[in-house]
């Protein structure tokens, strides 16, 4: 990267730091809480019209996610992987590219990760080596499987979104092969499955909660995320990318390289994703591993604007919405799809309210008033 | 002839004959509708949401009015309302076609899912092929050669469709549309309204193709009932280059390839039987990367398209 530093003027990035910043955040903020609103009045004239309460609806999705302890550990549980297919669709949305295939990578790191668990376990391999290993793999098999994308994109001019939802496909479609083949475990009579790691293997849970490791990390890869992204001159050349990859390509940056290296950071995310829904959750891969997990991640995305700090609460929003489902279900007698329709609504209204931006005028600043 | 019918080759060929018949008609109807919406110059990905609203809702009205046809039209109707969604979400400033479109896929499956719930147990009536293939008497032949009737309405739309882009004063209009927004205007054409309708319209012969998912092969109504074909569908408009009489070939071939895994049981050949399956998908993006960038899609490609720039 060090001829990229090169070609980058010093004060490109304080110059846009100099003008007051609170005005466009407090749009964001007002603009996605309107989205919001609009989205739970459309969501209970839905309620209403199939008779159904709306109050009762919202009253126990607060108590299904946030209203005790137990149940929040549950929203914080769901909200781990949300967290990582968050950031798998939030990072190369800032170079431009639309990939909507963090599921399918989610699958290929898990499925990789209970793949190379086998030998290891079986013989006897400390478990803090075999989770290592199990880790690097999940990660570099959905880095390498989403770089795929990027790089068709890159070399071939394929559309990454189609791309990377064909790629999902073909992933738990290798998942299956193996788990209802080669490596089935014989012990797994109804639900085809590998071989389990082992409770001994398994990570375990943050001490003092029932919440697995993967929400830390998740966090925490959320923070080096943004710091990658918006402080380093990596990020900044990704998003001159994504912004005018024209002129990014006039001023001489290896786009090629930073797309396919966007599509793997992405990849890399949900693959550990992947990796902690085997290693903290289910103990092997198998069928459970497709559980949506890497499209809710792109709502997530778009919820939090494509910023990697901004994923974490917006996850946990949803998760608390996953959470919550059973409840609603047991006491409203409403399907769990409810929420895919409360989710699919506020999708469309949040992308609807993109019309709003630059709008208001009390959110410009006062040097760009046109 | 008669010791040919009895191999498996044979075996093979004719479940996947009748295989690609089958599993091309959706793929027909979703690829001609895309292909009407990107004439205009916008992008539908959600049509994998207006294909499983379609089947569920074809479904459910099938089961309840007793009437296949009548399920094909309400079919149609659930995804016109989708269509007309995305048009109008589409139209407003600054807003990006290709996220809507996902987001309109989320809220399609969503919707079916919940509505669909009551309607996985009880069977409704299906709609009824034509036997064209009693005269070879070979039973296998003529099974694969009983064709549901969607099948010709598809080739017939594209005919027409084909008619209508090249022959019709609207056909220009929405050529023209999807090539220069700025020619359009100055023929004094709301290029918004045109493509309103044309995404409208594309979302109801979307949903006329979810129809047949559930009321036709599989012949059923459950949650797996499509992977992916709506979003398949948009690549084979790309690769059969924006024109509905190609859409039909390759349709065609798509079918063919999602006819393996079935026709590989039918000659009890039960290994790999997930790996023949993905056979479609892997197909599609080779052909995507083959195609992507030749000569020729650059000319055929209507210039407003954002998924091709």
């Amino acid at each position: 990267m060090a001829e990229t530093a090169a070609a980058i003027p010093k004060s490109a990035p304080r110059a846009r730091a100099a003008g007051p910043r609170l005005g466009p955040a407090a749009e964001v903020v007002c603009i996605v809480a309107l989205a919001l609103i609009a989205s739970a009045i459309l969501f209970s004239l839905f309620l209403l019209v199939i008779g159904a309460s709306p109050i009762t609806f919202f009253q126990l999705v607060w108590l299904g996610g946030f209203g005790t302890a137990f149940s929040f550990q549950n929203t914080l549980q769901r909200a781990a992987p949300l967290i990582l297919t968050g950031l798998a669709f939030a990072i190369p949305a800032r170079i431009g590219l639309t990939m909507i295939g963090a599921e399918g990578a989610l699958v290929i790191g898990g499925f990789a990760s209970a793949a190379i668990a086998i030998p290891l376990v079986t013989s006897g391999a400390p478990p803090v080596l075999t989770l290592a290993i199990m880790a690097s793999a999940a990660m570099i098999a959905g880095g390498l499987w989403t770089a795929l994308a990027g790089w068709l994109r890159h070399a071939r001019g394929v559309n990454e979104t189609i791309s990377s939802l064909l790629l999902t496909y073909i992933a738990i479609a290798i998942m299956f092969f193996f788990v209802e083949g080669a490596l089935r475990d014989p012990g797994s009579a109804n639900r085809p499955s590998t071989l389990p790691i082992g409770r001994e293997t398994m990570i375990g849970d943050i001490p003092g909660t029932s919440v697995h490791w993967g929400l830390l990390v998740g966090i925490a890869l959320a923070g080096a995320l943004w710091v990658l992204m918006s402080r380093t001159t990596f990020g900044f050349a990704a998003r001159l990318t994504g912004g005018n990859p024209r002129a990014a390509l006039a001023q001489g940056l290896p786009v090629g390289t930073l797309i396919v290296a966007c599509a793997a950071i992405a990849g890399a995310c949900a693959g550990l994703a992947g990796f902690f829904e085997v290693a903290a959750v289910h103990g092997q891969a198998n069928a459970a591993l497709v559980a949506g997990y890497g499209f809710t991640g792109i709502l997530v995305a778009f919820l939090a604007r494509q910023n990697p700090l901004a994923v974490v609460p917006v996850a946990i929003l949803f998760g608390a919405l996953a959470a919550a489902g059973g409840l609603v279900q047991r006491r409203m007698d409403l399907p769990d799809a409810s929420v895919l329709v409360l989710q699919g609504i506020i999708f469309v209204v949040l992308l609807a309210s993109e019309t709003l931006y630059g709008r208001a005028k009390i959110f410009r600043p006062a040097e760009e008033g046109r | 002839m008669d010791a040919f019918a009895d191999t498996a080759l044979f075996t093979l060929l004719v479940a996947m004959l009748g295989g690609a018949i089958r599993v091309s008609t959706p793929f027909m109807f979703v690829a001609l509708g895309e292909c009407l919406t990107e004439k205009s110059g916008r992008i539908n990905l959600g049509l994998e949401g207006n294909l499983v609203l379609g089947a569920m809702i074809a479904y459910a009205i099938s089961f309840h009015t007793g009437s296949p046809w009548t399920g094909v039209l309400a079919a149609g109707l659930s995804g016109l309302f989708l269509g007309a969604i995305h048009g109008y979400v589409c139209k407003l400033p600054r807003v990006n076609d290709i996220a809507v479109g996902i987001a309109m896929m989320a809220f399609g499956t969503g919707l079916a899912f919940y509505l669909g719930k009551p309607y996985i147990q009880p069977s409704a009536p299906r709609l009824e092929a034509i036997p064209l293939g009693e005269w070879t008497g070979i039973p296998s032949l003529a099974q694969a050669l009983a064709i549901n009737p969607l099948f010709f309405v598809g080739i017939a739309l594209a005919v027409g469709m084909s008619w209508f882009f090249r022959n019709t004063r609207m056909g220009l209009v929405v050529r023209t549309t999807g090539d220069s927004a700025p020619a359009a205007k100055a023929m004094g054409v709301s290029v918004d309204l045109v493509r309103f309708l044309a995404t409208a319209a594309g979302g109801f012969l979307a949903g006329v193709g979810g129809s047949f998912l559930s009321l036709s092969y599989p012949g059923s109504w459950n949650e797996g009932l499509s992977s992916g074909q709506g979003l398949m569908a948009v690549a084979l408009v790309i690769f059969a280059r924006w024109d509905p009489i190609r859409c039909v070939w390759a349709a065609l071939l798509f079918g063919a390839a999602g006819a393996i895994g079935p026709a590989m049981q039918a000659i009890g050949v039960t290994q790999g039987f997930y790996f023949f399956n993905a056979a479609p998908y892997i197909l599609t993006l080779l052909i995507m990367a083959s195609s992507a960038r030749s000569r020729f899609s650059g000319r055929d490609a209507p210039g407003e398209l954002s998924i091709v720039k």
